[in-house]
């Protein structure tokens, strides 16, 4: 489903086939959204614990890590708590992803299910304070929902820094604490010591709004869509070159050409795609097969990520296309960590001599170097996730880098 | 001290400024990158963060710890 075609709701039968998220359609009111799923039930923390856990869910922000068990890192670390320790709950909306809105859409269209999920996770982990924090452009829609009931008066809404690199967790707490969004070294997880050194569980607000659902329907109710490695429905951002872009509830083990095709996408045209946004890594136009699962995208170097999809079209050059996107990971470090602050910089000059064609064969060896001596050395990821979609490009795009350096190109004059 | 579990060198990223004093105590753990700063000569790439140390290495470890002057290195076990 798209959210330009909204779904009338129907009274609050168990959500079916892969409209979950979005069953209660566009712009969804909280009417709406209690007709269509019915209230938040109360249940035990330790219940629900149990529920998420079956349930599988991982992460939808970009890391895919298991959603239990930072929950339950965080209640346990609660459950320690010197007096006035109780754990924070951090809901992140701030998507600085640019080839991905669909936490706007989600934000915008289901807030209701994002509260739902936040007050249940709160719950579960015993959190006394509950932030939201959202990029400006989902703030009003954000307001106007917390405004309309009244279990959400508890839910402090921030908003979000608009940089890339805003939505890291540690940087989100730096944030909300001292008005700095950079990430912070870390040597504690975020659920032991976090915001002001209490244990905080920070969870991609998407996430949260499939934990509003578990909470109604169960664990079991979550597996019966998706793979169950990675079970349930995922919001995909379809991007690119494509004839309408926009965000869709798939199921999270659906094949990347049967998404693209739902979009309106010519799959024989393409001829690749980037799988999980700017940190992520290219499909090439044969795999399109290949399905959204962990699994079966690591053979590409990819992961599901944030659900970004984003194509590439026949005519245009893999190596000019990922050039552009290095120039922007560039511009974005926080010019914190030396590594990051000098290695990208010198990876988008040699992105851009291979764009070029000039010195194409030594570009490619040292963005080979320079990738590998700069990975894994930062106090966030932004080195590893710029130099995840390198490699991929050095990979999936090597013809085109023999012929830039013979001075030629497979898809348009050098 | 006298404990045997491995330890690891934490580079907080954010505070060093490629000094060098931490290379030239540990030669045998850290290289120098293009830049200057400290790169582990062991350990997984992606884990660079905390260079493992050898026991022997432990007391160099902790004088690299307490004269870095940006206070960007800590000793974990």
């Amino acid at each position: 489903m798209t959210m330009t075609e909204p779904t009338t709701g129907t009274r609050s039968a168990t959500p079916s086939g892969t409209v979950r998220l979005l069953a209660a359609g566009a712009d969804a009111g909280y009417e709406a959204h209690l007709r269509t799923f019915g209230p938040l039930p109360a249940r035990d923390p330790r219940a629900m614990m149990e529920q998420v856990e079956a349930s599988r869910l991982t992460g939808r922000g970009g890391a895919g890590f298991p959603a239990w068990r930072k929950l339950a890192a965080a209640a346990q670390a609660g459950a320690h708590r010197r007096r006035g320790r109780a754990p924070i709950l951090i809901a992140n909306g701030s998507e600085g992803e640019p080839l991905s809105w669909k936490d706007r859409v989600l934000l915008e269209n289901a807030p209701h299910l994002v509260i739902d999920g936040m007050i249940a996770a709160a719950r579960t982990i015993g959190a006394r304070n509950v932030l939201l924090y959202v990029s400006r452009d989902a703030l009003p829609a954000v307001e106007r929902a917390a405004g309309a009931r009244a279990d959400a008066r508890g839910i402090e809404i921030v908003e979000a820094a608009d940089s890339f690199i805003a939505g890291e967790a540690s940087a989100v707490v730096n944030a909300i604490e001292n008005d700095d969004p950079r990430p912070v070294d870390r040597t504690a997880r975020l659920t032991e010591s976090g915001l002001r050194g209490r244990p905080t569980l920070v969870q991609n607000v998407e996430t949260l709004a499939h934990v509003g659902l578990i909470a109604r329907y169960g664990g079991a109710w979550f597996r019966s869509v998706g793979s169950p490695e990675d079970p349930g429905t995922r919001l995909v951002t379809v991007t690119g070159e494509v004839p309408r872009a926009g965000v869709f509830e798939v199921a999270a083990d659906a094949p990347v050409d049967g998404v693209l095709a739902a979009a309106g996408v010519d799959v024989a045209a393409c001829a690749a795609v980037l799988v999980g946004g700017y940190h992520g890594a290219w499909l090439p136009a044969a795999a399109l097969g290949t399905r959204l699962v962990p699994g079966e995208l690591s053979r590409f170097g990819a992961q599901p990520g944030a659900g970004v999809l984003h194509v590439l079209g026949a005519d245009r050059c893999g190596l000019d296309a990922t050039a552009e996107i290095v120039d922007y990971l560039a511009g974005q470090t926080a010019r914190q960590c030396g590594p990051c602050m000098f290695g990208l910089p010198t990876l988008a000059t040699r992105f851009a001599a291979l764009a070029r064609g000039e010195a194409a064969e030594e570009s490619a060896r040292e963005l080979a170097r320079v990738s590998d001596l700069i990975v894994g050395r930062g106090a966030c990821h932004h080195p590893d996730g710029s130099v995840r979609l390198i490699r991929s490009a050095l990979r999936v795009f090597q013809s085109d880098v023999r012929a830039h350096a013979r001075g030629r190109c497979t898809r348009r004059p050098l | 001290m006298t404990n045997d579990a491995p330890h690891t060198l934490h580079i907080d990223w954010t505070r060093c400024d490629g000094r060098g004093l931490c290379v030239e105590i540990l030669e045998n753990a850290l290289g120098r990158d293009d830049w200057g700063y400290p790169v582990a000569l062991r350990g997984l790439p992606e884990r660079r963060t905390e260079v493992p140390l050898r026991q022997e290495e432990l007391e160099n470890a902790r004088e690299a710890v307490a004269l870095c002057p940006l206070a960007a290195l800590r000793l974990r076990a």
